[in-house]
């Protein structure tokens, strides 16, 4: 039992501080508001600290399969509270601004965080679907949180919409793999599909319709349509929130499911995950073009670099998993500190959203036009920044397999999406500036911002201990 | 013993990244000194290598090998022979003269100006001194950043487009060569070049790495015809971009055809050889023609130097010691007279705000010193014996008369048409009548500016008249390399 215990033992400390903040800051006047606030951070960082601590290479099944405490859900985890933390800092005068700095706010994270913890370590497609819920609906609720604002509530609608819609073909693939195996925990449908068993039509049915809710969850083509609406209705925050955290979950959700359960039908989602990366690269690079708004510009960006993520992905051996795994660790550490950037030069009253604000930033900040550039040239996939090793690690993973098209496709593709990249480093660095209002931010998001920034760079000449540990958590989760 | 291939790498970076720190307008001055002295220290740790090089040897010197990335076996693994050597320390010289160009010239955002070549010149020497693909890919690839902000941020009016069709057209290239570096590692299991260097590999799979590598190097080179982004660069950068892209990147292309195509696609070079030197041909002859047509200064030394470089890439395609180590000097004479040449024109620019030939003429009556200088570079440019620019050319003609007597009479065209277009400019500018008040008005060069023309002038007249040491330094390593590239991998 005890080890049982410990196994859930993060997930026990989000779930009992999200419910102490939540009465805690009944009690708090709204001029005290930081009072959760730093109560939310300390839970984060106590629970960083649990995962650590109870951190251990052997996987760990409890609850009878339901739950798989290894390492790959603690390297997940890790990042999880890391972004969830920032995401706060990041966007705490941000949310002060916009009378959202609310204690409904810090609940309703640390609630997301546990439906993203749940999904890293399910062990039974139930766990999964739980944990997906929980995240689902905390995120529709604070993509709505600013109720006198049409944009949000319209994003909010369209989310809740899709994302139900999304979790119903989920809940149908489901049951079909059930109705084939007998089964909902992953390792037995894994043993299942791996020996034979079951009616090949009804699993592969049951395929195409998790497949789909995979995909809208990481949000690649053809199921991105919620991605630049509830990117761009939402407020930064929140949209800082869900363009970070929730991709390791869906990654998680995707390595579990795809190559864990479903391993013996490798060859079919195969094919499917080809098609998804491939339109994902080219619409979400193409698209992204055309945008005005950096909110928008940034969900296509979003979108393409998922599908850039499933190239690797879709490798289905070792190399392949641990670079997308990479992949999507490095992305979400420079999505961090892409839209970290957009809320520091946001205040009362100015949505610094779009491109055009990015103007001059190099005359009115050459720190923040630096970091910026790291940033995108991150995203473009330009050594020495992390976003290059990332990209690397998933063309060599796609190539091994004998996926040299696709990855010159992906590297085509690539051009294009520099492009739009390149642009916002033009505006930053070869316009002047439009706007002189001196750029105002509170020490603590600064450092932190800084240090993410710097992070890119610092990770991008260092790049092999996250490459290892990346590599270490799927190696002995999976092989 | 010294890592002086490292510090060669680091030490303008590092100088570069302190001259950012002074990034306030009132603090430029103190930028500048960092940075001059940043550009010092770099050139005199790159000495060594000159002076302890073993001309005896094609093995690699200076290595330096640590494990990098140990996933994907990458290594931080550093060395020189007696190709790269050369490029290393004109790299570094290159940057100093750059620096000490954009004294007074550069006004705003001193400290980026400075920063910005200090870092490029450190990636640079990486790229030359790297013998691990990945690592040579970071520094090649990283190099478009700093290029990217010279040429948008203290360019002409059309720098945007020049900067983003600079970038763009480059990344295309590099990214192919990405996928072609990785595809070898996979056949390989290595990313070190000499093992490629060794690895059999069949002729279509060779032929497919040739293009994906030839589009990489090609663009940088750049060759006919995806040369169109390179007068739109220069002709937008700051006289110190154009410098430093003329003399050194462009060189970081031709390496690449010797450093990578030739040694590890020996089959498909051969096979293809008809068409690089095809193409080099026609940038040799019709960029020659397009030159001659040019009304602005930098754009004709721009198409010159696509010209130029045709001869170099025809060289390496010959396949023999007397074409490659006539490219080779080719490459290195060209980046002295380019840069020269952009420095004139600098000059002239920095007192009439003008690019245009016709709003000059009789320049050398009020600028005799400075007309001195331009037509001895002018001189150099187009070939004439006892300049550093008859050595290579020369070479490369013997060798492809050898070849072929109708290639090495397509390939001696450029003496004239070099000619003629250098002279017919240097006529419309320096000499005849004065043009206009502006010309009246010119004051002569200044202190400063006549060291860093008689620095380099002094160069070319060395290299002219006394070759040997540098043909020495290359010697043996280009007779081993084209053992390598004589041997079929099928």
């Amino acid at each position: 039992m005890k080890t049982e215990l410990n196994a859930i033992l993060p997930e026990i400390a989000v779930l009992v501080s999200a419910c102490v903040i939540l009465i805690a800051d009944l009690f708090v006047p709204q001029a005290k508001r930081h009072v959760s606030f730093w109560l939310t951070q300390f839970a984060l960082l106590a629970t960083i600290w649990i995962v650590v601590a109870t951190a251990q290479v052997a996987p760990v099944r409890a609850f009878s399969g339901m739950v798989v405490d290894d390492m790959l859900s603690d390297v997940l985890k890790l990042f999880a509270l890391v972004a969830v933390s920032l995401m706060l800092f990041y966007s705490r005068a941000y949310l002060m601004a916009r009378g959202l700095f609310r204690g409904e706010m810090f609940v309703l994270t640390l609630f997301a965080l546990l439906g993203m913890m749940v999904m890293m370590s399910a062990g039974s497609f139930l766990t999964v679907y739980l944990g997906l819920e929980l995240m689902s609906l905390s995120l529709y609720a604070l993509v709505a949180m600013q109720r006198d604002s049409s944009a949000p509530s319209e994003a909010a609608m369209k989310y809740f919409v899709l994302g139900a819609l999304a979790s119903g073909m989920l809940l149908y693939g489901v049951s079909m793999i059930y109705g084939a195996t007998g089964s909902v925990d992953l390792d037995r449908v894994a043993e299942a599909t791996l020996g034979g068993q079951g009616n090949r039509t009804l699993l592969a049915f049951g395929l195409v319709f998790v497949v789909s809710g995979i995909a809208f969850k990481l949000g690649v083509v053809p199921y991105h349509m919620w991605v630049p609406d509830v990117y761009h209705g939402a407020p930064t925050a929140v949209t800082l929130l869900i363009g970070t955290a929730p991709k390791l979950a869906a990654f998680a959700f995707t390595l579990r499911v795809l190559a864990g359960a479903l391993k013996g039908l490798e060859f079919d989602w195969q094919g499917m995950l080809v098609v998804l990366a491939l339109l994902s690269m080219v619409l979400g690079n193409l698209v992204a073009i055309a945008q005005s708004n950096i909110k928008r510009m940034l969900a296509y960006s979003t979108i393409a670099n998922m599908g850039f993520m499933l190239m690797g992905f879709l490798a289905a051996d070792l190399n392949g998993y641990s670079a997308a795994l990479f992949y999507t660790v490095a992305y979400v550490l420079t999505s961090l500190a892409s839209f970290g950037v957009v809320l520091l030069l946001s205040r009362e009253g100015f949505e610094a959203d779009l491109i055009e604000d990015f103007r001059g930033l190099n005359r009115r900040s050459p720190w923040w036009a630096f970091i910026m550039l790291l940033v995108m040239f991150s995203l473009a996939g330009v050594p020495p920044t992390l976003g290059f090793y990332a990209k690397f690690a998933v063309l060599e993973a796609a190539v091994n397999q004998g996926f040299v098209w696709l990855a010159v496709v992906a590297v085509l593709t690539s051009v294009v999406g520099a492009f739009y990249y390149l642009r916002i480093v033009k505006l930053m660095y070869f316009d002047d500036p439009v706007d002189d209002s001196p750029i105002v931010a509170r020490g603590d998001a600064r450092a932190l911002l800084s240090a993410n920034g710097i992070a890119l760079l610092v990770l991008g000449i260092l790049p092999q201990y996250l490459m290892g540990l990346c590599t270490l958590a799927v190696t002995q989760s999976y092989f | 013993m010294i890592p002086y291939l490292s510090l060669s790498i680091w030490v303008p970076i590092l100088a570069g990244l302190a001259v950012l720190v002074l990034h306030r307008e009132s603090d430029a001055p103190r930028a500048r000194w960092v940075a001059l002295a940043g550009a010092v220290a770099g050139f005199l740790v790159t000495l060594p290598l000159f002076v302890h090089f073993d001309t005896g040897t094609s093995a690699l010197q200076f290595v330096e090998r640590g494990e990098w990335i140990p996933r994907f076996d990458v290594w931080y693994f550093l060395g020189v022979d007696g190709i790269s050597v050369l490029f290393v320390i004109l790299n570094s010289l290159m940057t100093l003269l750059v620096v000490w160009a954009g004294w007074e010239v550069i006004q705003s955002r001193v400290a980026q100006y400075m920063a910005a070549f200090l870092i490029m010149s450190g990636l640079i020497n990486g790229a030359f001194a790297a013998m691990d693909g990945v690592l040579f890919y970071v520094f090649f690839e990283a190099m478009l950043i700093p290029m990217y902000l010279i040429i948008g941020v203290w360019g002409g009016p059309r720098r945007v487009y020049a900067a983003i069709k600079f970038f763009l057209y480059t990344l295309l290239g590099s990214l192919l060569m990405l996928v072609a570096l990785v595809y070898l590692y996979n056949v390989t299991e290595s990313f070190a070049l000499h093992d490629w260097y060794r690895a059999p590999l069949s002729l279509p799979v060779q032929i497919a790495l040739f293009v994906a590598f030839f589009l990489a190097f090609s663009v940088k080179v750049p060759m006919w015809p995806v040369h169109t982004w390179l007068p739109d660069a220069h002709v937008e950068a700051p006289t110190g971009g154009s410098v430093i892209l003329a003399a050194i990147t462009l060189k970081i292309g031709a390496y690449g055809f010797i450093r990578f195509i030739l040694p590890i696609l020996p089959d498909a070079s051969r096979y293809l050889s008809g068409f690089v030197i095809t193409l080099s041909l026609i940038a040799v002859i019709y960029i020659g023609f397009v030159a001659l047509v040019q009304a602005d200064m930098k754009k004709l030394i721009a198409y010159s130097s696509i010209s130029h470089m045709g001869f170099v890439t025809l060289g390496f395609f010959l396949f023999s010691p007397l074409a490659v180590e006539g490219a080779l000097a080719q490459m290195i004479s060209h980046g002295f007279v380019s840069a020269a040449m952009f420095l004139c024109v600098g000059v002239l620019y920095d007192r009439m705000h003008s690019r245009q030939i016709a709003d000059y003429g009789g320049v050398v009556n009020t600028m005799p010193k400075f007309a001195a200088f331009a037509v001895l570079f002018a001189m150099a440019n187009a070939g004439l014996p006892g300049t550093s620019g008859f050595v290579g050319e020369f070479l490369v003609i013997l060798a492809a008369v050898k070849a072929n007597p109708w290639l090495g009479f397509a390939a001696a065209v450029t003496l004239i048409l070099g000619a003629a277009y250098t002279l017919w400019m240097v006529k419309r500018v320096i000499f005849g009548a004065v043009a206009g008040a502006g010309v009246a008005a010119l004051a002569d060069l200044n202190r400063r500016e006549f060291w860093l023309l008689a620095t380099l002038a002094a160069a070319v007249l060395a290299m002219g008249i006394w070759p040997k040491p540098l043909v020495d330094v290359m010697h043996v390593s280009v007779v081993d390399l084209l053992a390598l590239v004589a041997k079929s991998k099928l």
